[in-house]
């Protein structure tokens, strides 16, 4: 009898060992949830490892969390959108320099019946202001990613804290962009979302975008090899291979060409 | 609700297409658990069965803290084997982190609480019948413990299926250990993780009824190949 | 390792080999619990090579004795020896018991045999045959693969019994073994003991039933009220008990 189930067993085990088939040599990219909930990484990779045979391993985690995994050591390459905390990551020894590799646009999100009349601003931070007059629920992400921060500095900049009405009209979520584009739909909250995550999202409800072309709102990814210098494990060839195929013409060519639902997600600028 | 009803016509279709994809996660999520339940049963059950009939000061405080053990929280877990196999943590030259073993170890880590301490009352239980008769044969306490195991088999099997049940079931520590990275370490249940963040969750509900299924499915493969054999064994 | 101890004609025919634990002897043995002294035994010599049968009414402390004698429960105080030296594992081992309900392991019953022939390292080869003659010596011989808990009443206690005989045990130990068997399944067990007592195992077995103690005894040990009473003959016993509890006993006055 027990036999029996260990036979079972060792065939689900042995069969399965020899699983997808694995190159010789990958990579750990950190990257953020909205590269891959958008589907930009399942389209665009496959051409990168068909080419060079590299295999791309992405953790995707907010911002926050891949540049402190990335500062374990526990990645060969960080692809992220937070650029003071990327310089500061690079500045600090732990990534080897930062490049540009592609821009798309953070856009503030609300229900229809729009609590705090803000449809049609251009200005992302007197919409803010317009938000926090009415007391109409906002849906922050509350996890430091890379949204996160773009958004904080736009409170900064409204000179509004939010995080003293926390709890109240500003809801923080502390979990991914998709998380939370599901919890604030249905509490009936703003949110602001790139972009990419926005359109590529299934469970839109009857939601809208209401705030969208103001520079401020511009959302730049950048590109660092981890320091192999500062830690032995770090595979900086094939790192640097996918980072000059990103920044190349190739690379920017199939960003450019990445499309959902006839739009365009990201917006290749390396220099 | 219309995703419920899409969803279970998506599940079906999921299953008849046969995609190759989906069985891969499948068969990834069966293998990691499966495995962390074999290691588990192999530390746990001799372990439980040991505290079940050895005496010594402190059992009961080791007791309750076995039981309490069982209830470990998933990202906790995580977060610590992260710790451990992160490249600046202590074992990170093993470069085990978002491998499918490091998300074995950390199942085995929250499944082996359990089957140690299911396993510790199924051997106390049946320790009070034979105690005296294993004595008799010469048997040392610990010496009974091989003898207890065989002759609990089919109430061990309980305490295998509700270690299977904790690990496929659980999300938290995979998702940290193994980083969810496609065709390498994502299972079914951070699988359904990311298809609810993208919002797909006509999706995410399909893929957790074929969840659902397979663990009813080995749970029912398990207590029948069990059932048949106690009914043959008259335990 | 002795041979088995089947009443197989060859064994028979050869003089009973003494017993190489004999004498049992017991020194100031007390056994307590919950404050309550269950027995006290200042002395007592077991040397009889024949079936020693402990009769008393219940609470005398029969079942304690046994169970102390076999090493299962600690004396409060006291001291046994086997011929001469205290019982080490060497000799615990030498020994059987077979209690009054049959704890028989969740194998089959001819697993239940190879289990117990296993930790006594009786090699592997050797242990196909000796179970195959212990299961036709016991009446078993159709059923060794049928599961132990399936058999009848008096078939488990018969496997009980034949699985402490396995080993060839210096002294087997019984505690009431027919006390829920109808009289056809006492009267094979009965016959198994006789067996195994000629084969020179030595008996000691606590019983209900005084004709059992006179069928199957050549001694016999009276206890009442954690005291031995009376050891004597069972021939002497039966006609003329000597302490005035026996012979209420045996006049069934005390059967309780």
């Amino acid at each position: 009898m027990l036999k029996g189930i260990l036979i079972a067993l060792s065939l689900v085990l042995g069969t399965t060992s020899s699983a997808p088939a694995q190159t010789d040599s990958f990579i750990v990219v950190q990257s953020t949830t909205s590269t891959q909930n958008s589907g930009l990484f399942e389209y665009m990779l496959p051409k990168f490892t068909d080419q060079t045979g590299i295999e791309v391993r992405v953790v995707a985690v907010g911002t926050g969390q891949a540049i402190k995994n990335a500062m374990n050591g526990d990645g060969d390459v960080l692809f992220v959108h937070a650029k003071p905390a990327e310089k500061k990551f690079v500045a600090e020894g732990y990534g080897v320099a930062r490049f540009d590799v592609m821009y798309n646009d953070f856009v503030i999100v609300g229900p229809p019946s729009d609590p705090a009349g803000i449809k049609g601003m251009t200005d992302a931070t007197d919409a803010l202001r317009k938000i926090a007059e009415a007391r109409a629920p906002f849906a922050s992400r509350g996890d430091d990613s890379g949204t996160n921060k773009a958004e904080m500095r736009l409170w900064k900049d409204a000179g509004i804290d939010p995080t003293t009405f926390s709890g109240e009209w500003y809801r923080e979520t502390g979990s991914g962009m998709g998380a939370t584009l599901n919890t604030g739909t249905a509490m009936g909250a703003y949110i602001m979302t790139d972009r990419a995550t926005w359109i590529a999202f299934n469970n839109k409800g009857d939601y809208e975008i209401m705030v969208e072309g103001d520079p401020q709102l511009f959302n730049q990814y950048g590109v660092i090899l981890v320091n192999p210098e500062r830690f032995a494990n770090v595979n900086a060839k094939a790192g640097q291979t996918f980072i000059d195929w990103l920044l190349g013409e190739e690379g920017q060519e199939i960003i450019a060409s990445y499309k959902l639902d006839g739009q365009q997600l990201f917006f290749p600028n390396a220099k | 609700m219309q995703d419920f009803a899409s969803s279970l016509d998506r599940s079906i279709g999921l299953i008849i297409s046969g995609d190759a994809e989906l069985w891969a996660i499948v068969l990834l999520s069966l293998r990691v658990s499966l495995s962390a339940v074999v290691i588990a049963a192999v530390i746990g059950m001799p372990l439980g069965a040991a505290l079940a009939v050895a005496r010594f000061p402190g059992r009961q405080v080791l007791i309750v803290l076995l039981n309490a053990l069982m209830g470990l929280p998933p990202v906790v877990v995580g977060l610590l084997l992260y710790l451990m196999l992160s490249n600046a943590g202590p074992l990170g030259m093993l470069q085990l982190l978002y491998t499918p073993t490091a998300m074995i170890l950390a199942q085995v880590v929250l499944v082996m609480p359990i089957i140690a301490a299911l396993s510790r009352q199924v051997v106390e239980t049946l320790d009070r019948e034979y105690s005296e008769q294993l004595r008799s044969f010469g048997l040392s306490r610990l010496g009974s413990v091989p003898t207890l195991l065989w002759d609990g088999r089919f109430s061990l099997l309980t305490a295998f299926l509700a270690g299977f049940g904790r690990a496929i079931a659980e999300v938290g520590a995979v998702m940290i250990v193994g980083g969810n990275i496609n065709h390498v370490t994502r299972v079914m249940t951070t699988t359904i993780a990311l298809e609810t963040s993208k919002g797909n969750l006509a999706l995410a509900l399909a893929l957790g009824t074929i969840l659902i299924v397979l663990a009813i499915a080995v749970n029912a493969a398990t207590s029948l190949m069990g059932g048949t054999a106690r009914r043959l064994a008259h335990a | 390792m002795r041979d088995l101890r089947l009443p197989d004609p060859r064994s028979c025919i050869a003089a009973t080999p003494a017993v190489r634990d004999l004498p049992i002897a017991v020194q100031g043995l007390r056994f307590e619990s919950g404050g309550k002294t269950l027995l006290d035994v200042p002395e007592l010599t077991i040397d009889a090579a024949g079936p020693t049968m402990i009769l008393g009414p219940n609470g005398a402390g029969k079942s304690v004795l046994v169970r102390l004698l076999h090493g299962l429960l600690e004396p409060a105080a006291g001291q046994i020896t086997l011929a001469g030296r205290r019982p080490d594992r060497a000799a615990r081992i030498r020994q059987a018991m077979v209690f009054q309900r049959p704890v028989l392991l969740r194998r089959s019953v001819a697993g239940n045999l190879h289990y117990v022939l296993r930790i006594r390292g009786v090699p592997r080869a050797e242990r196909r045959s000796r179970v195959r003659d212990l299961l036709a010596h016991g009446d078993l011989a159709g059923k060794g693969h049928q599961p132990a808990r399936s058999l009848s009443g008096g078939e488990e206690q018969r496997l009980a019994l034949l699985r402490a005989l396995a080993a060839s045990p210096e002294i087997l130990f019984l505690d009431e073994p027919t006390s829920s068997l109808d009289p056809a399944a006492t009267q094979r067990i009965e016959a198994l003991i006789l067996g195994a007592a000629r084969a020179g195992t030595k008996v000691i077995m606590v019983t209900h039933d005084l004709g059992q103690a006179r069928r199957l005894g050549q001694e016999i040990l009276f206890l009442n009220a954690g005291r031995v009473e009376e050891q004597t003959p069972a021939a002497r016993f039966f006609p003329r008990p000597a302490s005035a509890a026996a012979r209420a006993f045996v006049d069934g006055q005390l059967l309780v």
